[in-house]
């Protein structure tokens, strides 16, 4: 198993470099702003985080077509092991990005205080593996390139636009923020808000941490059930079915959110409190 | 105690509505390199992959050092070794961390430098994969299939594709390999293949096992005659070729008639006399003892395609 841990990291190494830049220029792209640094930085970091779920499913989906995948079946490599492994390796290459856009954001641009790190970076490794595996989801069910692209091209439109990483939620008419509350990313964006911004520590985090979690843990456990080694086998049609079943955490807290509204209450209060600590000749009007 | 180390029993399979198996039997014993020789489309393939554990066969039952690939799970990947009929890399895979890589997922290793010097491929350590001649490629993947010292290889088709000068190379390791005591199944279409490297040969055609034996035994069947290759200006009567002096076979494929006789000075001498009576020509004539390709003409009627 561990043997098998090892072994993606050499072929990322070699081919994922140019991603790796990419991201960092999405990090300096979003840091053009100058005020209120902790919550734009949430949002940085949040966006780096999401973008696990492109890279991943390309890759074995293009990996499964190509019949590379196939030779992997041959040698006695589980799925899981192999899940794992590119869930592992993706991490390693998002963490560098990840501090050291934390590290800019201090030093280049001033930001006050670290908020409460080990809650960043409970948040930050959560939001990988979660966006990884949901990556994974996508991969078990499309069955070409083009097809993964699609599909990720519109999650991330979704989760760019509604999530609270551009516009701020607390902007968005309520009952789009209310529609807000049934996606993932919109979890981690507020998680991120509270560390960085509030300080909240990790115990404080539930709603946030709780949805993440499960959601990482049953996309991860379908991945494996759904798992396909050779090219042209079709994604049987209930596939589509129990993938589509990881929503369900987020349907169930989006329900419960609505009902309660405390989320988008703290995510106020969090945007408030920016607000207080901007320069007042720097408040949006 | 010598059971076969591989057993094969009425295997079949379907891919929708194409037979793909139609009940494929047969035997491997331990140490032996045995050979599914047959066209494209014939089965080889799908054969390999049930034994392999890569695809379930429809019925029929496979089992290989005891075990049933498809349930023996990630144990039973650990005593073989394969090649597939067209290995995948990822393009940017330096040669030596393909070797490392796939070196990890087992639990018995060789030793890598021993490797890459054995299979020439030391001075390409660091080549990407993208990078390497379909020889090289060849190479390594043969390379990659013992990197675990299993107990069985399959091949798929090892040398489809590549140049002449580079099949002998290839042919050179599998003999090599040969007297490490491997049991290898091989599938080929190539006859020179099967005859050189094999002990025993199955043929097969359209899912089904037509002849079985070492490729001298399968030779003899065809024995006491001698093949003769005719081709004409013009198509001959009806029946006239096989009533020839000492002709005991004849069959026409393509735009070739061929004959097998027992006594061919005679054959000749009547060919030629008949030839002339009806005023027809002959355009080209070769005579040549039996191969592996008569006996499958034999029994299928068809060529197998070189």
């Amino acid at each position: 198993m561990r043997l098998a841990l090892r072994t993606p990291v050499f072929i990322f190494f070699s081919l994922a470099m140019p991603l790796v830049f990419l991201f960092t220029f999405c990090g300096f792209f979003g840091r053009g702003k100058p005020y209120a640094i902790p919550y734009l930085l949430a949002s940085v970091l949040a966006l780096t985080v999401m973008g696990s779920f492109w890279g991943l499913s390309l890759q074995l989906v293009t990996y499964r077509e190509m019949g590379i995948l196939r030779r992997f079946h041959l040698a006695p490599v589980s799925a899981g092991a192999l899940l794992a492994s590119s869930i592992l390796s993706n991490y390693l290459l998002t963490v560098p990005t990840v501090v050291v856009q934390f590290l800019l954001a201090r030093w280049l641009f001033h930001m006050p205080s670290w908020g409460n790190l080990p809650g960043v970076v409970v948040m930050v490794t959560l939001g990988i593996v979660t966006f990884a595996a949901l990556g994974l989801i996508v991969s078990s069910v499309t069955n070409t390139a083009q097809e993964t692209q699609i599909i990720n091209q519109a999650l991330w439109l979704l989760f760019l636009l509604l999530s609270g990483a551009t516009l701020p939620l607390p902007l968005f008419p309520g009952w789009l923020q209310k529609v807000a509350f049934y996606i993932p990313a919109t979890y981690l964006v507020t998680g991120l808000q509270n560390v960085l911004v509030a300080g909240t520590s990790v115990m404080h985090l539930g709603a946030d941490l709780l949805s993440l979690s499960v959601c990482a843990l049953l996309a991860f456990i379908i991945a494996q059930q759904l798992f396909r080694w050779d090219p042209g086998e079709k994604a049987p049609r209930r596939a589509r079915l129990w993938a589509a079943s990881t929503i369900i955490p987020f349907l169930l807290l989006g329900a419960w959110e609505t009902h309660r509204g405390s989320l988008r209450a703290s995510a106020q209060s969090t945007f408030r409190s920016m607000e207080r600590q901007a320069a007042p000749e720097e408040l949006p009007h | 105690m010598s059971s076969p180390v591989i057993q094969v029993e009425n295997l079949t399979k379907s891919y929708g509505s194409v037979e793909a198996l139609r009940g494929v039997s047969f035997e491997v014993q331990e140490g032996e390199v045995f050979g599914l020789l047959g066209p494209n489309g014939a089965g080889k393939t799908t054969t390999v992959e049930i034994l392999e554990g890569l695809r379930s066969a429809d019925g029929g039952t496979a089992r290989v050092c005891g075990l049933n690939p498809l349930e023996a799970g990630l144990r039973f990947k650990e005593e073989i070794g394969a090649t597939l009929q067209s290995t995948a890399l990822p393009e940017k895979i330096r040669v030596r961390e393909a070797l490392a890589m796939f070196s990890s997922f087992y639990g018995r290793r060789r030793n890598l430098q021993d490797l890459l010097r054995r299979f020439g491929l030391e001075e390409k350590r660091n080549a990407f994969y993208g990078q390497l001649s379909g020889g090289q490629k060849q190479r390594l993947a043969l390379a990659l299939a013992i990197v675990n010292e299993p107990r069985v290889l399959f091949l798929d088709e090892p040398t489809a594709g590549l140049d002449p000068q580079v099949r002998r190379e290839i042919y050179d390791i599998i003999e090599e390999l040969k007297q490490e005591k491997k049991t290898i199944l091989l599938t080929t279409h190539y006859i020179e293949e099967a005859e050189r490297l094999c002990d025993r040969v199955a043929v097969v055609d359209y899912g089904k096992v037509i002849a079985l034996g070492t490729p001298r035994e399968l030779k003899q069947r065809s024995a006491g005659t001698t093949r003769i290759e005719v081709r004409l200006a013009r198509a001959p009567q009806d029946g006239a070729l096989g009533k020839l002096e000492g002709v005991t076979d004849c069959k026409q494929f393509e735009d070739a008639w061929v004959l097998h006789s027992t006594r061919v000075p005679a054959t000749i001498v009547a060919l030629v006399k008949q030839l002339e009576s009806d005023g027809n020509e002959l355009a080209s004539l070769e005579i040549s003892s039996p191969t592996l390709e008569d006996v499958f003409l034999e029994l299928t009627g068809r060529k197998l395609r070189d």
